[in-house]
């Protein structure tokens, strides 16, 4: 299977800042590919470069089979995007925008359109000036979804929306991709949301990618969080590779342990005798964190990885 | 949202709360207006009164003695055109010259005023940031108290500072400040216009739209007033309901006239009260003019990147042709006053002939309004141009160009307002002037071309300044509003340089100077192409900027 979109060690330098420091990125045709990073790390840059509305410094990048900047227009036609900021023409209305987009696009799918009007539960006669941010969001979302097109990009496409719409979003999201003709990059920090929709993760931090594979590759790189009641005290425990944050109380034990050295650690914690366990599966949540802690130095993103 | 005031009000800690809680934060934001238009307000408090001390000097270095200064006057006081655009001359002194040769620049004064209080008003609601300051210890009509505070407060520093470089030149101390007075009242007035019409939309744009309107009209009922008294006719009275007039009826170095303060601090203190008795009847972000429900569907016509430019740009369009059309009646309607006035005057015609340059003074009458329409519609020319920027920075231009339209198709679709929009008004302007002054002196047939031409020969120096903000925006997008810097010149340029006897390098920078003088003069070819091949090489560069450079670049 080819690739939907290929990037390899963008830079991009705005003035004297560097938003992208060699950024790789590759999205599997009919994925939905989650594109995780705090605010300025580099998300929103990356899909411009891919829309061809900026340049890259250096690096490659190759959308649905073309070069984003001198196939702009061509290819414009095979994918819809969201921006995260979602800003209309004041004195137009959401239907208005939404025929205008899908028109300059090459066309809509005028059932579609209608379905996610309501599903949404946007009144498309009032001028974009009188919509809310969740509702201008919509608006985005519909003129995107309601084109027939191969690829969606969506830039934090549910800032903004409630909950019962973000469910919504979920929902059509998942018909999209059981369909299986669609690509989706999308970029968030819901990881809720990536968690639910993704296929596949790749984590940004400062414009470099610093993880990438998916959600169950990734869990295999970090700890697991035991916690455990003893027949006894627990010896031995501190000295094997992988443990760490071993705390004891009494019988009571609680530590992280590598996925490698799991087995390890359990098999030491039977030779005592164990009444109760408790071990808790990494969360994405807690996968970015470990990511994005900028208190500790930035080559930390290894740590979790099994020694 | 509605009631972020009193909700302020009352979760504020006790001891902050003063009596006029509607007002807390109005000093900070005053800070804040200031430290944004730190460059821009003393720029314009500064060029001002500059301006009318070039004219001390041009007229004391031009017209030394009292005899010349008399002869000067009689033969400017009963032309129309001067009249038109000055206003009314009684005296013959050097100060009562100088301010009536001053007497458009209450106008732009009155102008710069009224865009301040908007941009510090109704262009931060509708961006979103007054939201985000009446979430803090902000009252309620702070926004707008100190938007008119900061603005009236930059015009009495703009009259301090006239009547003290007024006085410098040994100009009489009464008559100067007096001056002040004017062109600050002129300013106080206008930015209280401004603060209603920021009141009325939702959109800063038609909220300027308004204010100028009130502006224009202001300006053309005391034109029409001042042509129809000098001409014998009985209109004279309009120019008594403009605030135009009211201010240059303080009459400074003749005897001042200082009841003609009091309309203008009566209407200034009148509009502010209704701007904030408006603001505290609506929800911030609404406008008291109901917003419209849209269509549910586009028409088949709203389909690509020119259809969507034409719905941005026909309100503007429209606006613009309504002002011209009217400008076009009136001027091409006194037209003939000034034919009639000078015709029995040869030692007026003599005087004419060596000022304006032209024998027939009608037509260097024509010459000289679609001079100045020319430069109003260069303002069009910017004002289209930059929209292309707006849309850039307002995040508008990233959808768009995410879809299969081309960049210079883009571009393009605005900037065939730019191009077309300035000659359709201008054409608008030049057959109505025609039609009104061909009728006047039975000769429509003959008129409505000579007249038609002289708005056309404009549109090569029209385009140049068009095509200086087409640049900008391509090559140095950060700094697009220079665009408006280049017209400022063309225009002090215009006021001054007849005045002063400005060097010719200098004179020769502005595109207008080389427009041929139409009607009655010659057509040279030569600059004419020349000022299009530079407008079209400047627009090139500007596209060629777009195609390389990022979008946004923020």
């Amino acid at each position: 299977m080819s690739d939907a979109i290929s990037v390899a060690g963008l830079v991009k330098n705005f003035g004297p800042t560097k938003a992208l420091d060699g950024l790789d990125l590759v999205v599997r045709t009919g994925e939905v590919h989650g594109f995780l990073g705090p605010n300025g790390a580099g998300k929103t840059t990356t899909i411009r470069i891919l829309l061809g509305l900026m340049r890259a410094d250096a690096g490659t990048a190759i959308l649905l089979g073309g070069d984003p900047w001198t196939d702009a227009t061509p290819l414009h036609r095979r994918l819809a995007y969201v921006p995260g900021d979602v800003t209309l023409w004041p004195s137009l209305s959401g239907g208005e925008v939404i025929d205008l987009l899908g028109r300059m696009r090459g066309g809509l799918n005028r059932q579609r359109r209608d379905d996610l009007l309501q599903r949404f539960d946007l009144d498309p006669r009032k001028k974009a000036r009188a919509y809310s941010k969740g509702n201008r969001q919509k608006v985005a979302l519909i003129a995107a979804l309601a084109s027939d097109v191969e690829l969606l990009l969506l830039d934090e496409p549910t800032s903004g929306l409630d909950p019962l719409m973000e469910a919504e979003f979920r929902e059509v999201i998942g018909e999209e991709v059981r369909r299986g003709d669609r690509t989706v990059l999308l970029s968030s920090h819901i990881l809720s949301e990536v968690e639910a929709l993704c296929d596949r993760v790749t984590i940004v931090r400062d414009g470099r990618s610093v993880e990438t594979g998916s959600l169950a590759d990734l869990r295999h790189l970090i700890r697991v969080s035991v916690h455990a009641e003893l027949a006894g005290p627990a010896n031995g425990l501190a000295e094997l590779p992988g443990v760490h944050d071993l705390q004891a109380q009494g019988n009571r034990v609680s530590f992280d342990v590598d996925a490698g050295a799991l087995d390890a650690a359990l098999r030491q914690l039977t030779s005592v005798g164990v009444r109760t366990l408790t071990s808790q599966p990494p969360t994405l949540e807690e996968l970015f964190l470990r990511h994005y802690d900028n208190t500790g130095p930035s080559d930390a993103r290894h740590a979790g990885v099994a020694r | 949202m509605t009631k972020a005031g009193t909700t302020l009000s009352d979760t504020r800690p006790s001891g902050t709360r003063t009596s006029g809680s509607t007002l807390t934060g109005t000093g900070n934001l005053i800070r804040l207006i200031l430290r944004r238009d730190r460059f821009l307000m003393p720029l314009w408090v500064v060029i001002f009164p500059l301006v009318v001390a070039g004219y001390v000097t041009s007229f004391s270095d031009l017209l030394p003695t009292p005899v010349e200064l008399q002869q000067y006057a009689d033969a400017s006081r009963a032309n129309a055109s001067f009249v038109a655009l000055y206003g009314q001359l009684h005296g013959s002194s050097l100060g009562q010259l100088v301010n009536w040769r001053s007497g458009f620049i209450p106008v732009m004064v009155g102008l710069a005023s009224l865009l301040t209080v908007i941009r510090h008003t109704r262009t931060e609601e509708e961006a979103g940031r007054r939201e985000l300051l009446g979430a803090t210890v902000v009252g309620r009509h702070a926004g707008l108290a100190a938007a008119m505070i900061a603005t009236i407060g930059a015009n009495v520093v703009m009259g301090v500072l006239l009547a003290a470089l007024m006085i410098s030149q040994q100009l009489p101390t009464a008559g100067s400040v007096a001056m002040g007075l004017e062109f600050a009242a002129a300013g106080a007035i206008f930015a209280a216009v401004g603060a209603v019409a920021a009141q009325l939309t939702e959109s800063a744009g038609s909220a300027r739209g308004i204010a100028i309107a009130v502006l224009g009209v202001s300006y053309l009922l005391r034109v029409v007033g001042d042509v129809s008294e000098i001409s014998g006719g009985r209109l004279g009275w309009v120019s008594w309901l403009s605030p135009i007039g009211w201010v240059q009826r303080i009459s400074p170095y003749q005897d001042e006239q200082w009841v003609w303060l009091l309309p203008a601090v009566l209407v200034t203190a009148g509009l502010g009260w209704l701007a904030v008795a408006l603001s505290a009847r609506r929800d911030i972000g609404s406008g008291l003019l109901p917003a419209r429900l849209g269509p549910v569907e586009a028409a088949p016509s709203l389909s690509g990147p020119l259809a969507l430019a034409w719905r941005l740009h026909r309100g503007l369009l429209a606006g613009w042709a309504a002002a011209f059309a009217a400008l076009g009646v009136v001027l091409g309607g006194v037209a003939n006053g000034v034919g009639d006035l000078v015709g029995t005057n040869q030692a007026m015609k003599d005087v004419f002939a060596r000022i304006g340059g032209r024998e027939v003074l009608v037509d260097a009458y024509l010459v000289s309004i679609m001079a100045i329409l020319g430069l109003i519609a260069a303002a069009y020319g910017i004002q289209a141009t930059l929209r292309l920027r707006t849309e850039e920075t307002a995040g508008r231009a990233e959808p768009v160009l995410a879809t299969a339209v081309g960049r210079l198709q883009w571009a393009g679709s605005h900037l065939v307002f730019a191009v077309l929009g300035p000659a359709v008004v201008l054409l608008i302007s030049g057959v109505l002037a025609g039609l009104t002054y061909g009728a006047s002196i039975g000769d429509i047939g003959g008129q409505v071309p000579r007249v038609i031409g002289a708005a056309a020969i404009q549109l090569p120096a029209v385009w140049l300044v068009a095509a200086i903000a087409v640049a900008f925006v391509g090559l140095l997008p950060r700094l697009a509003a220079m665009s408006w810097g280049a017209l400022v010149l063309c225009l002090l340029i215009g006021l001054v340089g007849t005045a002063i006897q400005l060097n010719h390098w200098l004179l020769d920078l502005s595109p207008f100077t080389h427009i041929p003088h139409l009607p009655g003069g010659d057509v040279a070819a030569l600059p004419v192409i020349s000022l299009f091949g530079i407008a079209v090489v400047l627009g090139g560069a500007g596209f060629a900027g777009l195609r390389r450079r990022d979008i946004p670049t923020m």
